[in-house]
């Protein structure tokens, strides 16, 4: 069978699967769409808030930036996973104890405030609806790149898909969905990192085979790997830094705190039925997920190494008869020369995959030096033997641009894996790309119909309307979804930093103080949450331009980029955060303290006793 | 009861300071602040900073996760405000 053919009957056969969970797990009460009815196992729940976590953007670009970035790539590691520990500890059982459906609805009843809600749910929405663009994309690119159909035509088969189990199964049919989509999506991801590690380094785990040796020598991968990079004019692979010390810090901060505060994976756990299981269910949900993240640095490591050894054979990379990889241990151990003539690749001998991922434009090669081999380096190097090195050998400049996203993409093709593996991997990453885009409409279409339609506009509504208004807001949400990735806006690029900086400054110090702070008042809140956010805003605003329109952009009045101690703009979140608490508590401090009835809630709110189902009572 | 609530929770923060001081020093010590002294030192084939920054990290979160439920069932019972 061709590899189009199993592609088709792979993500068929998963679609299906998606299809007859949404049959079977349709919602009939506000309390099974909300919060798929409130006992779901506390497993069951960890792995579906692993799927509900991990995106397009996890499952395709992440090994991808941490090859390019080398140890500064742990940033993302640490910081998209630390951030459980906070949300295990400082949210959610506290959150499950208060048992509400939605996150707004506990800023509004703790703050005892409208203004506050309306606050969390516009900061839920430019959050939910920026992270939503990316998925949509997503699914486009997966269906565009494996089944050749048009990323358009992706985009709407995704959104019918989302739409049969979303709308009619609420939070219930999105669980079960999600906990399929993690199966398929983490095969998917492992499988072809358990050959590739296999190939290098003899060891079918690739956690252990990062810190193994090349097989057939005694020379630590990473070793060889950092070797080869730096020959090449490539910073040191083990210890290259993501912008200054202080950056990676805040950056991997922000992260952190951004991944607690954001409310499709805080709603996951109003659907467990006891405080305790809100606790050890964020522990399975970072298990599941640090099956992915500590396979990622394996993959990211070899396939960049795989990539270096394709286009130059000094690596002591060989390309077997049957065109599969194959470690030559003398020229590994023996550290031979990567600007000898004979080590480029004749582009007319390079391998089929590289030909099927030209087509694409994710990979290009340009013969600047004419002659016909592919010279793949870094010629902005600063490393003057490399420098010279290079020039000695007649290179005219770096031939080949790869773009991240191929690291995962190609990776069982340049492994030489067989087709359905290659099936399993578009099939993982629409997985991965739906289960997220279903969570953030979980969130988006709760916030709409249960926080504006009940909380503000109409308190009396029946259940009944109620779970209606949820179906129609949803599948509102949905067709918007589908829009903005149809018609990606210019910044998309640019958001998700956008709403990790909101997440982090304004909603998770907001439900911290909420717990924490029994004497934190409406104003103090409400005015940290602003700040935190107008904080933010601006100086991501002062780099990307103001809602990122282009030439808005006013990084001069700010004295420069990075102006505030080097840090980038998708690191500042926790700075936002840090203003926050700051405001928030000058605030409170002259202003009277919050109402009897509301400081005892909170003292409730903090022991486990007494947690009942979640419910929709304002 | 008052002050038994006002004990539980002083013994909650006490047990949440611990294991935020735990993830800290694995991840932000060993993993950014500290990494090149870490790096001094290798994990088979790994640089010691590195595999906490690419690894590590992640592990020791996990198992902060579990514990901190554990030590939290226990803190409930000990308070008599557990779940029934």
């Amino acid at each position: 069978m061709d590899l189009q053919t199993i592609t088709y009957l792979m993500v068929g056969a998963s679609f299906a699967l998606y299809i007859g969970i949404a049959i079977w797990a349709r919602a009939g009460s506000t309390s099974e769409f909300y919060a798929a009815g409130g006992n779901i196992h506390p497993v069951t729940n960890g792995m579906a808030t692993a799927a509900d976590w991990m995106s397009a953007a996890s499952f395709i670009s992440m090994a991808g930036l941490i090859a390019n970035m080398g140890y500064g790539g742990g940033l993302f590691l640490m910081g998209w996973t630390g951030g459980y520990v906070l949300l295990a500890m400082l949210l959610a059982p506290y959150l499950r104890k208060f048992g509400k459906f939605t996150v707004p609805q506990f800023i509004g009843d703790r703050f005892y405030s409208q203004g506050a809600s309306t606050v969390a749910v516009i900061c839920l929405l430019t959050a939910s609806i920026t992270y939503i663009i990316g998925q949509m994309t997503g699914v486009g690119v997966a269906f565009s790149r494996f089944l050749g159909v048009s990323s358009d035509t992706g985009i709407y088969m995704g959104m019918g898909i989302v739409f049969a189990y979303a709308v009619f199964g609420g939070m219930k049919g999105i669980t079960y969905t999600q906990v399929a989509q993690y199966i398929v999506l983490i095969l998917a991801y492992t499988v072809p990192a358990i050959f590739i590690s296999l190939q290098l380094t003899g060891n079918a785990i690739p956690q252990l085979g990062l810190g193994s040796d090349i097989s057939g020598t005694d020379m630590a991968l990473l070793t060889k790997l950092d070797q080869v990079v730096t020959d090449l004019g490539f910073g040191q692979y083990t210890t290259t830094t993501a912008g200054s010390k202080l950056n990676m810090f805040v950056y991997t901060m922000s992260l952190m705190i951004g991944t607690a505060g954001l409310p499709h994976v805080i709603m996951r756990f109003f659907t467990v039925a006891k405080v305790s299981d809100a606790r050890s269910s964020a522990g399975w949900a970072l298990v599941f997920i640090a099956l992915l993240y500590t396979t990622a640095p394996a993959v990211g490591a070899m396939a960049k190494l795989n990539l270096h050894g394709t286009v130059n054979s000094a690596v002591g990379l060989e390309t077997a008869a049957d065109g599969s990889m194959k470690v030559n241990p003398e020229t590994v151990k023996a550290r031979a020369d990567v600007y000898a003539t004979e080590a480029s690749l004749v582009y007319e001998k390079r391998p089929d995959w590289m030909k099927r991922w030209e087509k694409t434009g994710l990979l290009k090669f340009e013969d600047k030096n004419g002659d016909g081999r592919i010279q793949y380096y870094n010629d902005k190097t600063k490393n003057a033997d490399a420098k010279a090195k290079a020039d000695a050998a007649g290179w005219k400049g770096n031939e080949l641009t790869v773009n991240a996203d191929i690291i995962v993409l190609a990776n069982p093709e340049i492994a030489l894996l067989p087709n359905w593996v290659i099936a399993l991997v578009a099939a993982g990453g629409l997985a991965a790309a739906l289960s997220t885009a279903a969570g953030l409409l979980m969130a988006i279409s709760s916030a709409v119909s249960h926080d504006l339609v009940k909380g503000v506009f109409n308190p009396g509504i029946s259940e009944k309307n109620e779970l209606l208004a949820g179906k129609i807001s949803m599948a509102v949400a949905i067709v918007i979804a589908g829009y903005l990735g149809l018609n990606p806006p210019g910044f998309a690029a640019g958001t998700v930093a956008l709403a990790f900086g909101i997440a982090a400054s304004s909603l998770f110090p907001a439900i911290m103080m909420g717990i924490f702070s029994k004497k934190m008042n409406k104003e103090g809140a409400m005015a940290g949450m602003l700040a935190g956010l107008f904080i933010t805003l601006f100086y991501v605003f002062a780099h990307k331009g103001i809602f990122f329109i282009k030439g808005t952009d006013f990084v001069n009045l700010i004295g420069g980029p990075n102006a505030f101690f080097g840090i980038t703009p998708e690191a500042f979140g926790a700075i936002g955060a840090l203003v926050n608490f700051i405001v928030a508590f000058a605030v409170d401090k002259v202003t009277k303290e919050p109402p009897e009835h509301i400081q005892h809630m909170v003292e409730a709110v903090r022991i486990p006793r007494g947690a009942k189902a979640v419910d929709g009572a304002h | 009861m008052e002050d038994q609530g006002k004990a539980y929770w002083s013994a909650t923060l006490g047990l949440l300071g611990k294991i935020l001081a735990v993830w800290f020093v694995f991840s932000f010590g060993t993993g950014i602040l500290f990494v090149e002294a870490m790096n001094g030192i290798s994990l088979g084939g790994y640089p010691l900073g590195f595999w906490f920054a690419h690894q590590g990290a992640i592990y020791i979160f996990i198992a902060l996760i579990f514990y901190y439920g554990k030590a939290m069932g226990d803190l409930d019972r000990k308070f008599d405000v557990h779940e029934d």
